[in-house]
């Protein structure tokens, strides 16, 4: 009777929503590689830390104010006054610096596989975008709490806009409303931080889903072999594919609950993380007469601050901070490797992606300190190092002996 | 539907000319949001001139008041200091203060009217950051021929006790010199100069 109710109503919906139809597509019948590793759990980790920030975020929204005299007091308030603020604060803090440890890891994993190549360049790309949002989306958050490391971070990025020639200027002026950060900058990166950035950022995740889920496309696995390409056996599964639901649901589920352990871990022992996720200066209200002593962005940001220190001239090193984002949109026009998977390529590749990874966690660890002479050396050459990555793939992906690529993905 | 009879040509017209027309809308509409972020007449307003009381500085001491937003330094240079600055000159990326980054009344080798109380925008010409006032005495890692200056922590820029800036450092340009002016020996005005232009 009741089951009859439920498919009956069902129906209903089915005939007027495509309700099953998109079930289906996106989980029960969409058909995973069965070779997924530990690297799989990242993309649906993010997309948890996604629902946390906007869900802690709301709550936040309800006690802050984003008013120059006012917003380090709310903040502080939500601290100490607000029932279990700090927890809805630490959250949304530590979610932060999560949301881009689970993306750099998601990212790594489709450098490592391969994920980037035809016909998933485009998958790439909208990841890019989102993680361009999300480098927006903490910046502009970042200026809320009006702390000390608030105010001259966004002072310092800000004024990189001044460095584009005639236009600079004015451009920066606009961006803040004002001719110094002031209240007017907080107000409107307080409006884009919790309404336009979001809403694009969501929309993107939604595009980024759907053109993985493209026809014939599906996600790519650790042997970079494509399963759509094979026949199907007789209930109409790919051989080498499962569906997302349940078998992957059950998988992800249990990296949540991993992840959960030391986030939460993090947030009741660590909030601050030692001043990476909470830096300290960020503790002090912010005082347009004095600079600290030692400003340097979230360990997020630190390899490409390092990048734009190691220039010597102001617009190059803006210049060079920029590249360094953007070289990764094209990198599936970089790679010509016969192969996708690193399982396959040649020792050659995988010893200049090892000296990459090195190099980007040089530079992040340089981009926190002081800039000393050398300091700034060692900053030059790991640069060198990143660009050289990208602009010699073209060569160095077709040297050396890769090995065959199986029919079958392993177990 | 039937296609018989469609003048092609006159419906892609009508298609270019509604798109452009749309378009030519489109950029009216966007126009108040882009000019509503603009500075507002308040925060235009607010660059009031402020004045400072400099009767109080010792020598070598520096003072700082706050000029739409901004902190703006008043040093007062003792003797030794005033004559460094011309052994400074090989050092500098702009000894002569050739870039438009002074009223013309502080275009010279001290960049201020009087010679004793140097008056400049306390922010890097780099990256908006506020260097520090190192003094000659004062314990520094700077480097033994140290003068007295400034130093910005951020990104590494030095400038002399003129707020000229070094050669081989990130920063581009000199400190600025706001318009100032004396109202008497122990008063200035940031904002305002003697021909009475507000800057």
């Amino acid at each position: 009777m009741m089951k009859t109710a439920l498919t009956a109503s069902l129906g209903w919906i089915d005939a007027r929503f495509p309700l099953t139809k998109m079930w289906n597509e996106h989980l029960a019948e969409y058909y995973a590689p069965k070779n997924f590793n530990f690297w799989y759990y990242f993309g649906s980790l993010a997309l948890m830390v996604l629902v946390i920030q906007i869900l802690t975020g709301v709550f936040l929204t309800m006690n802050y104010k984003p008013d120059a005299a006012a917003a380090f007091a709310s903040v502080e308030y939500i601290m100490r006054d607000v029932e279990w603020g700090w927890l809805i604060r630490y959250l949304h803090s530590t979610g932060a610096s999560f949301f881009f440890i689970t993306v750099y890891l998601h990212m790594f994993r489709g450098v490592m596989y391969g994920s980037y190549r035809k016909p998933r360049e485009l998958v790439w790309v909208i990841g890019m975008l989102i993680y361009l949002c999300l480098m927006a989306e903490a910046f502009l958050g970042y200026l809320l709490p009006w702390g000390q490391m608030s105010y001259w971070g966004a002072q310092v990025i800000i004024s990189l806009y001044g460095a584009i020639p005639y236009i600079g200027e004015p451009l920066s002026v606009w961006i803040r409303g004002d001719y110094v950060i002031s209240d007017v900058t907080l107000n409107r990166f307080f409006a884009y931080h919790v309404i336009s950035v979001p809403i694009i950022l969501l929309a993107l995740v939604v595009v980024h889903i759907l053109a993985l889920h493209h026809t014939g496309i599906g996600s790519n696995n650790p042997d970079g072999i494509e399963i759509k390409k094979q026949p199907k056996n007789e209930k109409g599964w790919y051989l080498d594919g499962i569906p997302f639901h349940p078998y992957y649901t059950v998988k992800d589920i249990f990296g949540v609950v991993v992840f959960l352990i030391i986030f939460c871990g993090i947030i009741f022992y660590a909030p601050e993380f030692g001043g990476y996720f909470l830096e300290h200066a960020n503790f002090v209200p912010a005082n347009p007469m004095q600079t600290p002593e030692h400003i340097a962005p979230l360990w997020f940001f630190t390899p490409f601050y390092a990048i734009l220190r190691a220039v010597p001239d102001k617009f190059l090193g803006v210049i060079a901070m920029f590249a360094a984002v953007g070289i990764w949109f094209v990198l599936p026009w970089l790679d010509r490797s016969p192969v996708k998977s690193i399982r396959y390529k040649s020792p050659i590749f995988k010893a200049i992606l090892a000296l990459f990874v090195i190099s980007f966690l040089a530079l992040c660890y340089l981009g926190m300190q002081s800039a000393t002479p050398i300091l700034t050396n060692f900053a030059r050459g790991f640069s060198v190092i990143y660009f050289a990555f990208f602009l010699l793939m073209p060569f160095y992906s077709t040297w050396g002996q890769c090995k065959p690529v199986p029919e079958r993905v392993t177990s | 539907m039937s296609t018989d009879g469609v003048n092609h040509s006159k419906r892609r017209l009508l298609v270019a000319a509604t798109s452009v027309v749309g378009a030519i809308g489109a950029g009216f509409v966007a126009y108040p949001f882009i000019a509503s972020m603009l500075p507002s007449a308040r925060v235009q307003a607010a660059g009031a001139p402020v004045e400072a009381d400099i009767g109080k500085l010792e020598p070598g001491q520096r003072m700082t008041v706050e000029w739409r937003g901004k902190p703006v330094w008043i040093v007062r240079r003792t003797d030794a200091n005033l004559k460094d600055l011309a052994s400074m000159e090989a050092k500098l990326r702009d000894p002569n203060s050739d870039m438009e980054q002074q009223p013309a009344y502080a275009k010279n080798q001290h960049r201020s009217i009087k010679p004793e109380y140097l008056v400049v925008v306390g922010i890097c010409t780099h990256l908006g950051c506020s260097p520090q006032y190192v003094k000659i005495d004062d314990p520094h890692s700077l480097g033994a021929d140290w003068k007295g200056g400034f130093f910005c922590p951020c990104h590494g820029s030095f400038f002399d006790l003129a707020g000229r800036v070094y050669q081989g450092v990130p920063a581009p340009l000199n400190l600025e010199v706001p318009k100032y002016s004396y109202i008497n020996d122990t008063k200035i005005i940031v904002g305002v100069d003697k021909e009475g232009g507000a800057a």
